[in-house]
């Protein structure tokens, strides 16, 4: 008899360890589980033979059964505790997976506080000691816009490599083909931009068409976001080389298309302008609550998204058609004139910016 | 849609506007001051019909409703389709018909 209690002492013990481990796993609810009101019997004879059999690790061998009158079989207690088990190896993983992920982002966030750092630099010595802050961007700065600003940067460096590379690759004088190449890659460059310009201005037209992300120079020169295609075509034209007669009537008609272009849309800018100011200013202006006005506006300023739009359009459509007119060798020229046009803006930026401020 | 084609094809020049539309302002604008023709300009917000004129826009292939330019009843497109046509060089020809000599 009394061999017979020590191992139902030995063996209750195991299934409270057992419960035990399984309450520190964390998935196992240890109170609800000795709660119960089915009472344990062991089968002291069944067990008395697989003693020897049990596991040191606290596993519960297959010899215990339980109560007849509806407590849970051995079987099904196991099973449930072996789901346990597995279910706290899942949310363990789990964690790692997380606490790794979290560890990711983390060093991914300082990279673009970096980067965005950099960039802003770079534009502060650029635009002539502006503090992009000072014009109430950086604490508004919408999440795009970080984006925008660090596409931009890195847009502008490969600007110039291209624009350098072009150089020497007419100096060369390499073959067409590769030449073609060169054009081709450029083209797509300047289609880039417009593609980034256009996801920044779903998020923040306003900041596009302030030209803040452009050097001082540059933004001097602002039309509706960017630059005026007539006038980059008269910059540029000088520098294709001997043009045939075709050519020539063909870019001439293109220089005033596309003059006429951007006149109807400077109306059609001024309109838009017109149209909001109305929209704010109507109603009784001193009443104090305008909230009307302010919404009424906001959907106004959607009209503003599509023309910066079409703006950049009109600048694509303008490339593509003199790349279409000219040659491959005197598309080349007009690229590298266009690259070294804007270099020398950014150029006039940072010497403005660093010369000395005269003392009135 | 009937009443879109059959404005379309009584008007040898036309454009589907809203009046609060400034992107249909600009293509009138290049038409009437720049390019020396008179457009007829349906404004769809001013139509009882309009929301239809403006489905049926959008399914015959126009990219936006507003502005949709038809040029001797055919469906030319919105601003995009207008200022590219214009940059190749190929909107002049079309409007050859309709200039008003002064």
């Amino acid at each position: 008899m009394n061999s017979t209690s020590t191992q139902f002492a030995v063996q209750t013990n195991m299934i409270y360890e057992t419960i035990h481990q399984v309450g520190m796993w964390g998935d196992f609810k240890v109170d609800g589980f000795l709660n119960t009101s089915s009472p344990l019997i062991l089968d002291v004879e069944t067990q008395l033979g697989n003693q020897s059999e049990d596991s040191s690790h606290g596993t519960v061998g297959g010899s215990l059964k339980y109560d007849q009158e509806g407590s849970k079989p051995v079987d099904k207690v196991l099973r449930r505790l072996a789901q346990n088990r597995e279910a706290a190896r899942k949310s363990r993983l789990r964690k790692k997976a997380y606490v790794q992920q979290l560890e990711s982002s983390k060093i991914r966030l300082l990279q673009l506080e970096q980067e965005l750092e950099r960039a802003r630099q770079q534009n502060q010595y650029a635009s002539g000691g502006i503090d992009v802050s000072q014009l109430g961007y950086t604490g508004n700065l919408k999440p795009g816009i970080a984006t925008f600003e660090m596409e931009y940067g890195n847009w502008v460096e490969e600007q110039n490599k291209q624009t350098t590379e072009m150089r020497k690759a007419l100096q060369s004088h390499i073959g067409e083909i590769e030449l073609r190449i060169l054009v081709d890659c450029s083209m797509r460059h300047y289609f880039d931009l417009f593609r980034i310009k256009a996801n920044a201005g779903k998020t923040d037209v306003f900041y596009l068409m302030s030209g803040v992300w452009k050097t001082a120079a540059e933004r001097f020169f602002l039309w509706i976001g960017g630059f005026r295609p007539s006038e980059l075509l008269k910059i540029l034209t000088p520098h294709f080389g001997q043009l045939t007669d075709q050519q020539q009537a063909e870019a001439g008609n293109l220089q005033q298309s596309c003059q006429q272009a951007e006149d109807a849309l400077s109306l059609g800018m001024e309109k838009l302008q017109q149209i909001l100011a109305e929209t704010i200013a109507t109603g009784q202006l001193g009443e104090g609550n305008y909230l009307p006005q302010i919404n009424a506006a906001m959907e106004k300023l959607e009209a503003l998204v599509r023309f910066v739009n079409q703006a950049d359009h009109l600048r694509q459509e303008t490339l593509q058609q003199m790349s279409r007119i000219l040659t491959t060798r005197q598309a080349a020229r007009g690229l590298l004139a266009l690259g070294e046009y804007f270099e020398r803006l950014r150029a006039l930026s940072s010497q403005w910016s660093s010369s000395p401020c005269e003392s009135a | 849609m009937d009443k879109v084609m059959r404005l379309a094809s009584e008007n040898g020049l036309m454009i589907f506007s809203k009046s609060s539309c400034c992107l249909c302002y600009t293509v009138n604008i290049l038409f009437s001051d720049q390019l020396g023709v008179s457009p007829y300009v349906h404004e769809i917000d001013q139509d009882p019909e309009g929301k239809e004129i403006e489905k049926a826009l959008i399914r015959m292939g126009c990219s936006s409703p507003v502005p949709a330019v038809f040029i001797g009843g055919k469906l030319v497109g919105s601003t995009n389709e207008v200022m590219s046509l214009h940059l190749s060089g190929n909107l002049l020809p079309l409007l050859k018909p309709y200039y008003s000599f002064n």
